[in-house]
């Protein structure tokens, strides 16, 4: 089965046009960054400020590269690193004075708020709200650049194997029974012995270490940023809405949620043209209202519990 | 005192009643009967193109178009109620935050599609005072004193009418509070109301200031949840300090270095205080 979707994975750009080779990367590398943001998510933490993580990942290394020369190689630790930073940051003292539920949530979203203004603020430095972008220098390893979509289509292609293996590696684990206990009550977990805050700040700083290398592989595909398409609020809500209407509890899930998106707003785009301002997003909100209301576990979630009863829909 | 400091500081007092006032039917809603409605600012932005509308494409009486913004609003409230909150109430909290979400990407679109993306405006400018050699606009001021007056109506509302009691009574425990004969689907519902009517009032005084567009709720949105929570959830006056602190903050930092540093210092400012009063600012 696995044999087999990687062979169709690994033909597929002989044969398709790079206008769905490009679809297919956006996928990919949006689908990791969903599954990274529902490391966290599934265990009820809500991050509304995922942005904030994307857009430390992908300004470093570029400002790195065009100010210093430094190659992304090290620049892409170098943002992770602070999006880790970052991470411990907010968190250790949300954990510690028990900042959860939509408290938390509040907080995460003033935190992508404060990265993507600063990065507007900096306009000197970043380019501002005009975006900022990285000096071409055409095919190259040491500058992680390639002009040819293959290239990253096979990065992307890693990146995502790579994001469900630590889903796996997070949802076999260990810790995965402690954050079960802590997300049903933090006290009960407590008083068993779980050290709520170490298991907390375990998956946060891994969501964020991911959501910082997904930003900068992307902004390194792109080749050019702005701080509203890398970091904003608008962001951090496309991250945490995809996640939760391909399901949230399961491995596939965010995946799934990158390509309902994705191809629903080149879909109504293509089908529509530019008249439709808008029209994606109309949709795409009604669906999220009746996915919150009717299937909270989002698409693959319905698939499984509906596999495991036999097909049949239960009645509400 | 440097005189356009001192100009920055009186601006940012008015800045603070307009954000008191968008704040004020959040807290209601979200402050006192814990119901979390993230595109609050979005059914603000809905009543400023029902106003923009009636007022500068059918010609209708300001006041008019006004109060029907008022009752249109309203009725989102309610429609907001009944078909998004209401079937997830007995659910995680947090589901209300992302299907109000859902909702906020509906109402930014839709406005999108209907009315494109222009910034429109309806063209009545009312005067800038003059005050010695510091400028005030007289539109801020209105907002500010309706604030001030919106703000003492629904406190003594809260704690002096039935109704109001009732609100109050179901914020600290829903199941209970019908045992003491209080239907709470009806207090629901009305409470949902006065939030919207509240959010129409908002859109009435901010139609006056700035132009509208779809995504002008994310301007204001982050901010007055921020200023909710930050004046302690259902503290009327809380609320106000908060929406005062906030947009001094805002005005001090536009002010000494850019607009968007000083969001960053209103938002940072914001975290902070979340970890060192989490209950508030007027919190003991």
């Amino acid at each position: 089965m696995l044999a087999i979707l990687l062979a169709a994975l690994a033909t597929l750009p002989q044969v398709v046009a790079p206008y769905f080779m490009h679809l297919l990367i956006q996928i990919l590398l949006w689908g990791f960054v969903y599954t990274s943001w529902s490391i966290m998510g599934r265990f009820g933490f809500v991050s509304l400020g995922h942005g904030a993580f994307m857009g430390v990942g992908a300004y470093v290394p570029a400002l790195l590269w065009n100010y210093f020369g430094v190659t992304p190689w090290i620049g892409i630790p170098l943002g992770i690193s602070l999006a880790v930073v970052l991470a411990l940051v907010i968190g250790y003292p949300c954990f510690r004075l028990k900042v959860v539920g939509h408290y938390f949530a509040l907080v995460t979203l003033a935190l992508g708020q404060v990265v993507m203004l600063s990065i507007v603020a900096a306009r000197d430095v970043t380019g501002g709200s005009l975006g900022f972008t990285p000096k071409a220098v055409g095919y190259s390893w040491f500058a992680l650049q390639f002009p040819q979509k293959v290239y990253f289509y096979v990065i992307a292609l890693a990146l995502w194997f790579g994001g469900l293996a630590v889903w796996y590696w997070v949802d076999r684990g260990i810790g995965r029974e402690a954050l079960d206990a802590i997300s049903e009550d933090e006290e009960a977990a407590a008083t068993i012995g779980i050290n709520v805050i170490r298991e907390k700040l375990r998956v946060t700083v891994i969501s964020a270490a991911l959501t910082a290398l997904g930003g900068a592989i992307y902004g390194q595909y792109m080749m050019y940023l702005n701080p509203e398409t890398v970091s904003g609020i608008a962001v951090s809500l496309q991250i945490v809405f995809a996640a939760i209407v391909g399901g949230t509890y399961t491995a596939l899930g965010p995946t799934v949620g990158a390509l309902l998106t994705i191809s629903l707003n080149e879909g109504l785009r293509v089908a529509f043209g530019t008249n439709f301002i808008g029209a994606a997003n109309t949709i795409y909100g009604v669906l999220l209202v009746l996915f919150i209301i009717f299937m909270p576990r989002g698409i693959v979630g319905m698939i499984e519990d509906a596999t495991k009863r036999g097909w049949r829909i239960k009645p509400l | 005192m440097d005189i356009y400091l001192l100009e920055a500081i009186l601006n940012g007092i008015l800045l603070g009643g307009v954000l008191a006032l968008l704040a004020l039917g959040l807290n209601l809603i979200f402050g006192v009967i814990d119901v979390v409605w993230i595109a609050y600012a979005d059914l603000v932005m809905c009543g400023m193109y029902l106003i923009y509308y009636l007022y500068a494409e059918f010609n209708w009486p300001f006041l008019l178009a006004c109060v029907a913004a008022i009752a249109f609003v309203g009725v989102l409230g309610i429609l907001v109620h009944v078909m998004i909150i209401a079937p997830i109430l007995g659910t995680a909290p947090i589901n209300q935050l992302l299907a109000t979400g859902g909702l906020l990407f509906f109402l930014q679109s839709f406005a999108t599609l209907l009315f494109g993306t222009d910034f429109r405006n309806i063209g009545v400018r009312l005067p800038i005072i003059r005050f010695d050699s510091i400028y005030i606009s007289s539109a801020r001021l209105l907002a500010f004193t309706v604030a001030v007056a919106g703000a003492v109506a629904l406190y003594f509302f809260l704690k002096r009418t039935f109704v109001g009691t009732a609100i109050r009574a179901i914020a600290q425990d829903r199941d209970i509070v019908g045992l003491m004969g209080v239907d709470q689907r009806h207090i629901y519902l009305v409470t949902s109301a006065i939030g919207g009517a509240l959010a129409g009032l908002a859109a009435c005084l901010l139609i006056l200031q700035y132009d509208v567009h779809p995504f002008i709720g994310n301007t204001f949105g982050p901010l007055i949840f921020m200023i909710c929570v930050l004046g302690g959830l259902g503290d009327m006056i809380g609320g106000f300090v908060a929406a005062f602190l906030m947009s001094q903050i805002i005005a001090i930092g536009g002010y000494y270095f850019s607009t968007e540093l000083s969001y960053v210092f209103a938002f940072t400012f914001f975290i902070v205080l979340m970890f060192l009063r989490p209950h508030g600012v007027l919190s003991r």
